[in-house]
């Protein structure tokens, strides 16, 4: 009874520990709730330079609070979203854009992945159909069409029955044959 | 011809090899600003020591100047500023500093204690200009020329290495 006790205990605070972090997270910054959605909307989409990894919306970064701010401010002055986000472009350069701009430099980027999976499918394509044209004995026996057929004997099965029991239980024993027909 | 193919898989290799070792060598945190040879942003801001006066773009018309963006709570700014301080003493060109997102009397002290390099410091408590001019890691240092165009950014403390190579010789040829 007291173990069920103290662990009701324990989840009660789990419980408002994780309250405490909900609240954390939805501090209103600004009074108006629609103009705070939009302004993370398009931060969401721009980096934050300083840690590089983040989005602006998610940074706690000095300067990612600033740029919420600014771009708070242009949003109240009545600028859209292409309006901010050629602001930052004109500052930062197109580093800021999580969706870089499809230019001659950065046409790489954007289709260097898809080339090289085109290239790679080619390439195991022509490799795989030349191999269909070629005869069988081009190709060395197989390691476990070897095994089948050894069991397919009927002296190897026999032998296998015999020995089987005998090294089975005795794990790793050294007289085991080595066909590997004693394997458990 | 046929008898190369087998130095393909070699070639495509040795080519993904050297793109992995130059992009080793890049530094993600130098990102390129747009702002190179562009019109350096309008500002007007009040003087650090002195909250009554101040400083725009245009009173630096004519002349090459060279801003120094730092802050009295940046670590890497005190490691490059007796190199700001020596190239001072030169006076090769009027320095500025652009004492970012700092407290006043924080910046003031910090300047009595390791000594002042400018001619003098905007105050930029906000960090706007700093906005405007694309500052994201305090130090940062701006060439502009007599036409106001922004010739040079280096991010980063400077080193004896970048004003000797880099800084030293643009001045040289902006005639300043």
């Amino acid at each position: 009874m007291p173990e069920t006790l103290s662990r009701a205990i324990v989840a009660l605070l789990l419980a408002l520990c994780a309250a405490q972090v909900v609240a954390k997270e939805a501090a209103p910054e600004a009074a108006d709730p629609a103009l705070e959605a939009r302004m993370t909307r398009i931060t969401a989409e721009l980096r934050c330079l300083v840690c590089q990894n983040q989005t602006i919306a998610d940074s706690n970064a000095g300067l990612a609070v600033d740029l919420r701010r600014e771009t708070r401010e242009l949003l109240r002055q009545g600028k859209s979203d292409e309006e901010i986000v050629a602001y930052m472009t004109a500052r930062y350069g197109d580093f800021v854009l999580y969706r870089p701009p499809l230019k001659p430099t950065t046409a790489l980027l954007w289709f260097g992945p898809a080339a090289m999976l085109l290239l790679g499918g080619t390439v195991l394509l022509l490799v795989l159909r030349r191999r269909t044209r070629l005869a069988a004995d081009a190709f060395e026996p197989d390691e476990e069409g070897e095994d089948l057929g050894e069991r397919g004997d009927p002296a190897a099965s026999a032998a296998a029955s015999a020995a089987g029991p005998a090294t089975g239980s005795a794990t790793g024993s050294a007289t085991g044959p080595a066909t590997g027909i004693a394997r458990p | 011809m046929k008898r190369f193919w087998f130095l393909i898989p070699l070639a495509a290799f040795l080519a993904l090899a050297v793109m992995l070792a130059v992009g080793l060598k890049l530094d993600p945190r130098e990102v390129p600003s747009p702002l190179i040879d562009k019109p350096a942003p309008k500002f007007a801001l009040q003087r650090l020591d002195d909250a009554a006066r101040t400083i725009r773009l245009d009173d630096m018309r004519g002349k090459v100047w060279m801003l120094n963006v730092w802050a009295s709570w940046c670590v890497a700014c005190r490691e490059e500023h007796p190199l700001l301080v020596e190239f001072a003493k030169k006076r090769v060109v009027p320095l500025y500093g652009l004492n970012y997102k700092d407290q006043r009397e924080d910046a003031k002290g910090w300047l009595a204690r390791f000594g002042n390099p400018y001619d003098a410091s905007l105050f930029d408590d906000e960090g706007r200009v700093g906005i405007d001019f694309g500052v994201y890691g305090v130090p940062e240092t701006f060439v502009i020329d007599q036409n106001g165009v922004i010739r040079l950014k280096h991010i980063g403390p400077l080193t004896p290495d970048v004003i000797a190579t880099k800084i030293e010789p643009l001045l040289k040829k902006l005639d300043a």
